[in-house]
């Protein structure tokens, strides 16, 4: 059609001229208002305050399938609509028009005279008279099939994804419990807590911790964080788990368990998407009469650990030079032994606590802030400073993006005289 | 938990008169009642108050768990009472908040002067086996609660931000046309619940404060046989029927409503 001009110069001209200019002209009008109404592309009522329907088009009696006299005068409005519809129209339509005056695109299905339902969009504004008193109702009416058919499927498609984004939470859920142990194992003579703080409900985190006996009078600890998040991450928590366990069974020396650990995962991830975590591992034995503790912690570049003692000091116990756990083929490990003494607190945290941003500015809460923390905190026992932990995160809000583990062991004090 | 901003409770009126407190039915807020305040304030301290989930009560404040069954709200009017400790009230309930009255006027009656239970239902649904007529059968209630559904785009879309409150965003703090009877969908789908489906006959004999129970003459949700009902199960009540048409006579018959629920009010001095 875009090229003809080109070659048709010659042809006849259109000979045809409008049989009758007038009736095109007053078609063109419109002049026929009651024309316009009868025959509108839309449902038209007008009801008494009451709903009596007192007039309506033809559209809407040819859409329903009554006759005129079947409705005006007899019926109400509401008797047009589903039971359902007509509650609705009682408890939301209604009271909406008669407070405001007017109501607009509220869907509602209407039954036709051979009992089918035409799904609508109804708007009303209220008539008022000479004296502002309300006088009537009018309605226009439009036939919304093919939008609710729209509407439905989208209703269909969100209500499908809520239920998955359900189960996947479930799954991310129970997938986070596997790899926790349900409870602390109990250590004769010492104190123990962990905290699990969970940042997002629909990704597994990458944190983890443990507790758990070796050789008679011995303890092995760890906790850990996974480079990333979800179901990758997962596994490598799962994997790094299992191995600390076995590895310290294998020969307990921290260092020597971080190494195996160090040597499992770097060969398991050799290749394309290489997997690395930050560990500290500790050994705990009891150490003479007088109820104390001694602890040998092995850190592969995980932050280092806060000492809370018994006369309300408290510093951080260095580790330097640790590497990061599964990128080199042989990590160089960092240790550490200290003696636990009665009133003693050890806190173990993955760095989800001081990556935290503040409520207050937005700043990272860093690790000085949580030295100052510690001391406010010192002495106190496993349980306080978990509690503690957990209320700071509290106040941090939205502000923790990444999972925080806390693990801690306390000493008890002699007389039991715990202070908090 | 501050119950007076959880329910956006507001006291307006005579200082120092007979409370009515007047409680809203499914569907929209206090300002149902904004028609009949007026009339009821020259001689009466009024106490108005929305619904958890209603209005502009504390959305915080809802959870399903505590709103998916008559007894939250109840607790709620009581706290109500409690809290504002104006002395007994004349409780004026609208259709499901008719049967709140009764339920917390039967365990608190020291808190009721009275009830005024206008166009109550205790039980929206037929029990043929009882020879009671409730209006509805189980199919039509479930229609309704999928017609509840079927706004579910419209609500969640352009309501839910809106009564959510959002103070970062100032131009959604403007109240919307329908902002009166907009609520989270899920929040109405709960609430219809517990109205549609809920059964307090057996409640009504328990009610021991006077008891006026007022209908309109044409109603679609509670049909005269409703109100009857109700009447001959509370003992002493009185029964009158409003030349209110409709479900709501306290907008299409505001004056007549005032008149009844002040005339019966008087009474309880």
């Amino acid at each position: 059609m875009m090229c003809r001009a080109d070659g048709d110069q010659d042809s006849d001209p259109d000979p045809e001229e409008p049989p009758d200019d007038d009736q095109t002209f007053s078609a063109l009008l419109e002049d026929s208002i009651e024309d316009l109404y009868e025959n509108a592309p839309c449902g038209y009522l007008s009801t008494l305050l009451d709903g009596q329907i007192a007039k309506v088009n033809t559209t809407l009696l040819n859409w329903l399938g009554y006759k005129r006299t079947d409705l005006v005068g007899r019926r109400k409005f509401s008797d047009l609509l589903t039971v359902g519809g007509r509650l609705y129209h009682e408890t939301h339509f209604a009271p909406l028009l008669r407070m405001q005056g007017t109501i607009s695109g509220i869907a509602l299905e209407l039954r036709a005279a051979d009992g089918s339902r035409l799904p609508v969009l109804v708007t009303s504004t209220v008539k008022a008279g000479m004296d502002g008193r309300p006088l009537l109702i009018r309605t226009t009416i439009f036939d919304a099939r093919d939008r609710r058919a729209y509407e439905q499927e989208l209703l269909r498609t969100r209500q499908e994804a809520e239920r998955e984004r359900e189960r996947l939470q479930q799954l991310a859920t129970t997938l986070q419990k596997t790899l926790l142990p349900p409870a602390l194992e109990n250590v004769p003579g010492l104190d123990v807590a962990a905290y699990y703080h969970i940042a997002s409900i629909d990704e597994v985190g990458g944190d983890f911790y443990d507790l758990f006996p070796l050789a008679a009078g011995t303890w092995g600890l760890f906790l850990g964080d996974v480079c990333g998040k979800g179901a990758e991450a997962a596994a490598v928590t799962s994997l790094a788990r299992y191995t600390l366990r076995a590895a310290a069974v294998y020969d307990p020396d921290p260092a020597a368990v971080l190494s195996n650990l160090n040597t499992v995962l770097y060969h398991e991830y050799d290749g394309t998407d290489p997997r690395f975590c930050t560990v500290v591992f500790g050994l705990l034995t009891p150490d003479g009469g007088q109820g104390g503790f001694r602890i040998t912690l092995a850190s592969g570049g995980h932050p280092p650990a806060l000492l809370l003692c018994a006369d309300g000091t408290a510093d951080y116990l260095p580790t330097p030079g640790g590497q990061l756990i599964g990128v080199l083929p042989d990590a160089h490990i960092a240790t550490i032994t200290l003696r636990l003494d009665p009133g003693d607190t050890l806190l173990l945290h993955t760095d989800g606590l001081t990556e935290a941003h503040t409520a207050i500015r937005g700043e990272r809460y860093g690790g000085e802030a949580l030295l100052d923390f510690a001391r406010t905190l010192a002495p106190t026992t496993a349980q306080g400073a978990v509690t503690a932990v957990r209320d700071l995160l509290d106040t941090f809000g939205t502000g923790v993006d990444d999972d925080t583990a806390v693990l801690a062991v306390h000493v008890p004090r002699a007389d039991r005289e715990e202070q908090q | 938990m501050d119950v007076r901003s959880r329910n956006h409770v507001r006291v307006s009126g005579r200082p120092g008169g007979p409370v009515v407190m007047l409680a809203h039915g499914f569907g929209c807020d206090q300002n149902l009642w904004r028609l009949v305040v007026p009339a009821l304030e020259r001689e009466f301290t009024v106490v108005l108050f929305d619904h958890v989930g209603a209005g502009r009560s504390d959305l915080s404040a809802w959870s399903e768990d505590r709103y998916s069954s008559m007894d939250g709200y109840v607790d709620d009017v009581l706290e109500i009472c409690r809290e504002l400790d104006l002395g007994p009230v004349t409780f004026v309930g609208h259709s499901v908040s008719a049967t709140m009255g009764v339920l917390a006027a039967a365990r608190h009656p020291e808190y009721f002067a009275g009830l005024v239970l206008l166009a109550p239902s205790p039980c929206f649904i037929d029990d043929p086996a009882a020879g009671y007529h409730g209006g509805f059968s189980a199919e039509d209630i479930e229609e309704l609660l999928q017609s509840l559904d079927a706004n579910y785009l419209g609500w969640s879309g352009a309501m839910a931000p809106v009564i959510m409150g959002n103070p970062e965003r100032p131009e959604l703090g403007q109240e919307l046309t329908n902002s009166f009877c907009a609520t989270d969908p899920e929040i109405a789908r709960v609430f219809a619940r517990v109205t549609f489906l809920s059964d307090n006959r057996t409640d009504l004999a328990q009610v021991a404060v006077p008891t006026l129970v007022a209908q309109c003459s044409s109603d679609a949700i509670a049909p005269p046989e409703v109100g009857a009902f109700v009447h001959a199960r509370i003992r002493g009540s009185q029964l009158i029927t409003l030349n209110a048409t409709g479900h709501c006579p306290q907008l299409s018959a505001p004056e007549e409503t005032a008149q009844a629920i002040a005339a019966f009010a008087r009474t309880l001095r």
